[in-house]
């Protein structure tokens, strides 16, 4: 079964394209990097999947079904600075979202979905700081809040926008480490990455992505020195290109 | 004596109606909006006073409607010409003042509101009202208007505070965001035309930044904010009212000024237990 099937998807911010006639198709149980230069659209293709931006064309199937069908077995973790965290709630308060989307209109947070909460805040580490507020952690404790949050969520399908930003080398090893539990037990989870050195050994699936698409499939067929020049070189192309073009005085420089 | 606890009564009442979604739209850095809101109602005020006369239903449910029209506009403005949104919220909420302001001063013989009452409200004449059972009928009203946004904000606790914390989050969790915007826009729109009448428009700003402020610096928890914000609504009623005894000044702005103040020393008072 397919994870993600994606099929002539382009999306535009303000009539500029973003990304452009991209076809993808994921199977299950992997997990998948999702690589690009700044600006090659990475956020923005998981935004586009999650529907939280508008897609100008295409067709978008999570786990063979439309996003409306499957919305409760999807988990998003935002990036870091997309809250602020001197919002006045505990890690608790912030893990136990995570159930919110499975409750009625006027149904409390019932006990079993505070032992969910309390279990995913163990699996990250964090069950001596469930009571602090999240104002008082560090980067890297912030993350796990959010990866605990994701977990809470029961989801099968993750979709994580820069998880390893600004955490140390420590708490990027135990979230790696939790993601390939969560991967071994059948999930999917795209991770938006952007360390060219630990990919290889982090993912088993790539998606090299710059506006358009590089190249998706298994990391030892995709990640190739021919791949990734293609990925990241072309602005270099670009700009040496219009160099070529000074130096044969086509372009005339400004001042004179 | 029995004076001073009805307007005690009336101004805890009023400050912490405006003090429970002013935490919401603090935490949303939409402490102006509520500001835009407060004075855009005013024509809504306007046109019930001159069509159904001083029925403070049919004044509750137009100024409502007022306020949520003005936010969708000036949400609408801010999406369509790209315009910062406190722009928007400049242009729309002064329009919608003036134009509240022209049909006072325009119909100001005919109906028993003028300009002065639009910005300072008449919380001292509240001990000289009709009685119901003993209480004066405005403070009945107060009174509904805060239960129903304790009721409405406890039942609906988990939709505000999702929303608020972390709006793309909620959104893929199945919340329908814009709804739950509103209906906080709405609760906020209700708040400010009800405290409207006692302290006026300008004031009632104090009301719904103020508290929420204080209990910010204070609080480590939503629940913990909200309660300490309708505390510290109460406490600067009363303090507000006797500093208006003491210097014989206006009771609406004396308890703004409590405010201002309170917020200084709770600030002060945080700063100092951080460094010690």
């Amino acid at each position: 079964m397919n994870s993600l099937f994606v099929q002539d998807l382009s999306v535009s911010y303000q009539r500029k394209p973003v990304l452009w006639n991209i076809n993808l198709k994921v199977p299950t149980g992997k997990l998948v990097g999702i690589l690009g230069p700044n600006g090659a659209g990475k956020s923005t293709l998981i935004k586009a999947i999650m529907g939280l931006i508008p897609i100008q064309s295409g067709q978008i199937l999570i786990l063979e079904k439309p996003l409306s069908q499957v919305r409760q077995q999807i988990s998003y973790v935002p990036q870091r600075e997309s809250v602020d965290w001197d919002f006045p709630a505990s890690v608790f308060d912030v893990v136990l979202m995570g159930r919110y989307g499975k409750l009625g209109l006027l149904q409390r947070p019932r006990t079993s979905d505070k032992e969910i909460a309390l279990d995913a805040i163990r699996l990250v580490g964090l069950e001596n700081y469930k009571d602090r507020q999240i104002s008082q952690l560090s980067g890297g404790q912030q993350q796990r809040v959010f990866l605990a949050r994701a977990l809470a969520q029961k989801a099968d399908i993750y979709f994580m926008d820069e998880p390893f930003a600004g955490v140390d080398i420590a708490t990027e090893q135990a979230i790696i480490a939790i993601l390939r539990r969560m991967r071994d037990d059948g999930k999917t989870i795209f991770v938006v990455h952007h360390d060219l050195q630990t990919a290889p050994n982090y993912f088993d699936w790539l998606i090299l992505l710059n506006m358009h698409l590089v190249a998706s499939g298994a990391t030892h067929s995709t990640f190739t020195s021919k791949n990734l020049e293609e990925t990241y070189g072309s602005k270099l192309t670009i700009l040496s290109k219009i160099g070529e073009l000074r130096d044969k005085s086509e372009f005339p420089a400004r001042e004179s | 004596m029995v004076n001073a606890f009805w307007i005690i009564i009336a101004g805890s009442l009023v400050a912490a109606s405006c003090a429970l979604p002013g935490c919401f739209l603090l935490l949303r850095r939409q402490s102006l909006v509520g500001d835009a809101i407060s004075h855009a109602i005013l024509p809504g005020i306007a046109i019930a006073y001159l069509f159904f006369g001083r029925n403070p239903w049919v004044i509750w449910i137009s100024a409502t409607c007022f306020g949520l029209f003005s936010t969708i506009l000036m949400d609408w403005i801010h999406y369509k010409t790209k315009l910062q949104a406190d722009t928007a919220i400049g242009v729309v909420f002064t329009f919608f003042f003036a134009i509240g302001i022209i049909l006072v001063s325009f119909f100001a013989g005919n109906v028993d509101i003028d300009q002065e009452c639009v910005l300072y409200g008449e919380i001292a004449y509240i001990p000289l009202e009709n009685k119901w059972l003993g209480v004066p009928v405005s403070i009945w009203r107060q009174l509904i208007l805060l239960v129903f946004i304790i009721a409405a904000i406890s039942i609906f606790y988990k939709q505000f505070l999702i929303t608020t914390f972390d709006e793309e989050f909620a959104k893929l969790s199945g919340f329908q965001t814009t709804v739950w915007h509103y209906a906080l826009m709405g609760i906020v729109s209700l708040a400010t035309v009800v405290s409207f009448e006692a302290v006026g428009a300008i004031l009632v700003i104090s009301f719904l930044v103020v508290p929420a402020a204080i209990a910010f610096l204070l609080a480590h928890r939503l629940i913990s904010m909200l309660i300490i914000s309708v505390i510290v609504s109460i406490i600067i009623s009363f303090a507000g009212y006797w500093l208006a005894i003491a210097f014989n000044a206006s009771i609406a702005g004396a308890m703004a000024v409590v405010s201002g103040i309170s917020f200084i020393v709770i600030w002060m008072y945080e700063k100092i237990k951080k460094i010690n």
